[in-house]
């Protein structure tokens, strides 16, 4: 059995982004804007290996995501090799391939949990914002299989100025199709959803509505819906502790076999990023460089360093201090406290002047699966 | 709820298993992980969804050889605790 080195927790989640491949072309993406291919994909009997390996140095979560990972034809396999290592296997779906046969086949391999997006309430704009026309109504469809199949089934909605009124509508339909879960996410602002920002970032008062939305919702469905809010840190006065933090809970694997602390630090230049194809996730785990770089506390510049908030939020996250002040060892511009915080007024004041949405595509046009 | 009649169950989509890796018990739900401690692991290896409050009770208080209504109380509390949490179902 291969553990960690003393005082090295293992990793709790291995989030398995098995494609970038996606039906969808959602502007508030937050994959990189260098999408990889499905040439450069690792193949089934990599990810089986990763998967043991995974299991034995005691990830407990497996989430399966992408792009979508439906588009993968082995992912029942690889999902009935997780269960009977007794991992916990969370499939996150656009849901519009989860057809009877998909569903059968993920029910019969033991998935413990899906998660569909959905990407409005009102038809005709969720299919306008995946850029998938008829994309909703299988959604729809999709979530009922879950249900019928008792599979526990989570919504997501992923929230931004172009949505963000329907909230309410929005959670009714979660508990209309019988989601036992719904998470309500602000968008994160990575990848696409960086490039679009001026278009999606919502105003302090669109927010703040939301945010009371959602305390309302959680009132009336106690009990029986359980309702996860992920709040935009643009608007926060702390940043957040980004992944729980840098290699302390999480491993993200990327569709080419990349070993990353999340999916995000792809964009991180100056790093060398093992690859699942080369080192056992154990190694990856307790001896490469990128993942010790801002492990902890240390790496900490001021005013983090001698802040109080340090052990709180560990500095934010290293992906935003890069993509919006170029040093990744900087601290998160979203902390009130950051010598850089004024980056953040600016998107605000930007986005009130709103942006044409840049859809998500592999080499220059829409993708398709 | 009524009482040491209901049969708590765990709510679909959560799992109780032992990690090898970290030598501990683990509650496992959608998003979710919980590392249960002590008497709270007794209990929850107790939860089947067959067993009822009443049963999950004597036989906990049987294999520690302690009082019935101390144990009753510390059982009621701790899954009135886990059912807010959306883990357990009573």
């Amino acid at each position: 059995m291969t553990r960690p080195v003393a005082a090295l927790e293992p990793p709790v989640a291995l989030i398995a982004e098995l494609t970038h491949r996606c039906p969808l072309s959602c502007a508030y993406c937050s994959n990189p804007l260098e999408l990889e291919r499905s040439s450069a994909e690792l193949a089934t009997a990599d990810w089986l290996r990763v998967i043991e390996e995974a299991a034995a140095l005691g990830v407990l979560h497996l989430h399966f995501t992408g792009g979508e990972p439906l588009a993968r034809r082995d992912l029942s396999r690889l999902v009935r090799r997780a269960a009977e290592l007794q991992l916990y296997t969370n499939l996150i779906t656009s849901a519009v391939q989860l057809d009877d046969r998909a569903m059968a086949e993920l029910a019969e391999a033991g998935i413990d949990h899906i998660q569909i997006s959905f990407q409005d309430a009102v038809a005709d704009l969720a299919d306008a914002s995946g850029g998938l026309k008829g994309g909703h109504v299988r959604k729809l469809a999709a979530a009922a299989r879950v249900v019928a199949a008792e599979v526990p089934l989570t919504l997501n909605f992923v929230v931004h100025k172009g949505n963000i009124e329907r909230l309410e509508a929005m959670l009714v339909l979660g508990e209309q199709l019988g989601a036992g879960r719904i998470e309500v996410a602000h968008v994160q602002y990575y990848g696409w959803a960086l490039r679009n920002r001026a278009g999606l970032l919502p105003s302090r008062e669109q927010l703040d509505a939301a945010t009371a939305t959602v305390a309302a919702a959680r009132r009336r469905l106690a009990g029986r819906v359980t309702i996860d809010y992920v709040l935009p840190d643009y608007h926060a006065t702390r940043p957040k502790a980004c992944m729980g933090g840098w290699g302390r809970r999480a491993l993200n694997i990327s569709p080419s076999g990349k070993a990353l602390p999340c999916h995000a630090a792809q964009t991180l230049p100056g790093f060398d990023f093992p690859s699942v194809r080369d080192s056992s996730l154990a190694d990856i785990w307790a001896k490469s460089e990128a993942f010790a770089r801002f492990r902890g506390t240390d790496w900490a510049p001021e005013p983090c360093r001698s802040c109080e908030h340090l052990e709180a939020d560990l500095g934010g996250c290293r992906c935003q201090a890069f993509a919006l002040t170029g040093d990744a060892g900087r601290t998160d511009p979203a902390c009130a406290l950051a010598p850089d915080h004024d980056i953040i007024a600016r998107a605000i004041a930007e986005a009130e002047t709103g942006a044409a949405l840049v859809p998500r595509r592999i080499g220059g046009r829409r993708a398709s699966v | 709820m009524s009482g040491e009649l209901a049969t708590p169950k765990f709510r679909r989509g959560v799992r109780l298993r032992f990690d090898e890796a970290r030598q501990a018990w683990v509650l496992l739900a959608p998003e979710k992980m919980f590392t249960p401690q002590g008497t709270a692991i007794e209990v929850l290896k107790r939860v089947d969804g067959v067993r009822n409050l009443a049963a999950i009770i004597d036989d906990l208080a049987t294999t520690f050889q302690a009082p019935r209504d101390v144990i009753a109380a510390d059982v009621a509390e701790m899954l009135r605790d886990l059912s807010a949490k959306g883990v357990v179902s009573l």
